[in-house]
């Protein structure tokens, strides 16, 4: 019998150092599920496969912890962008998939499309604004915020963990282009 | 930078955005029916207002989802955004109330 997983993958990028304050590191593998239903559809239930869907647009919310970390960002109206471990994500798939049975839904999984940095420091919302024009102000943009922006030339999706800690995420292809972005902006910031 | 308020996300930088063109034009349900020049019409025939224009605009690089907008085509400057689907704002109501 043919063992069904063969390929083997390379990370996409290696870690890139900047000397400033603000650090730019890639976070490994994670599992990253494309969810799309419409609200109406989702009713009064919005806790599906322990995903918290209950969020306003634009919003970042995370269950339980460790390996059992189930995060839900709200990109759209009926768009969510689900997390949770990489090696959790093909249960996570059939477990959503059998909850969401009997409604009109699409659920893809798009974990190996996306690579994310964390950006750290005093200076990081003044480093991704190096790129990205909306307003970051923590009245604007609060800890939870999560929302699909860009970043120069690339599409990115931006949340916030705390004041000065971010995830930037953006489609394995521009993830260089990205990474050097952010690395640059870094080392410009004094 | 020219913000833009989509009804979803709320105010935005104009680059997020794209222009769909004029908006409220239905096609017509049967254009076997009718004639050629309605047709032409409908595919090219635009109000081209100086003034306000109810135009089709999606937020591309944020929520993915289209709306409407009456926009002033002589200042640049959005009088209001609104949901597809919902029948134009009133431009007077609007500009007074801006």
């Amino acid at each position: 019998m043919l063992d069904v997983n063969l390929a083997s993958r390379a990370p996409a990028l290696a870690p890139r150092s900047s000397d400033a304050g603000v650090t730019v590191a890639p976070l490994g593998p994670q599992g990253r599920l494309s969810l799309r239903i419409k609200p109406a559809a989702l009713g009064d239930d919005t806790a599906i496969d322990g995903f918290d869907l209950s969020g306003p647009i634009n919003s970042r919310r995370s269950a339980g912890d460790g390996a059992a970390t189930r995060t839900a960002l709200r990109l759209g109206p009926d768009e969510w962008m689900l997390l949770c471990p990489a090696d959790d994500v093909e249960e996570r798939s059939e477990a959503l998939a059998a909850a969401l049975n009997d409604t009109a839904h699409s659920l893809v999984d798009v974990s190996h499309r996306d690579v994310s940095f964390v950006v750290a420091g005093a200076e990081a919302d003044s480093v991704i604004n190096a790129g990205c024009p909306i307003d970051l102000a923590l009245a604007a943009f609060p800890v939870g915020a999560a929302t699909r922006t860009l970043l120069g030339k690339a599409e990115i999706v931006l949340t916030r963990l705390a004041e000065d800690r971010f995830t930037v995420t953006s489609w394995r292809s521009f993830a260089p282009y990205v990474q050097g972005f952010l690395v640059e902006a870094a080392r410009h910031q004094l | 930078m020219l913000l833009i308020r989509c009804p979803y996300c709320g105010e935005r930088p104009e680059t997020e955005f794209h222009c769909g063109g004029e908006a409220h034009i239905a096609r017509p349900d049967t254009p076997a029916d009718i004639s050629d020049a309605d047709w032409g019409s409908f595919l090219y025939t635009r109000t081209n207002p100086k003034g306000l224009h109810a135009e089709r605009w999606l937020h591309a690089h944020g929520c993915g989802r289209w709306f409407n907008a009456l926009r002033d085509t002589v200042s640049d400057a959005f009088v209001t955004t609104y949901e597809m689907g919902t029948p134009r704002p009133d431009p007077i109501s609007e500009t007074a109330k801006a």
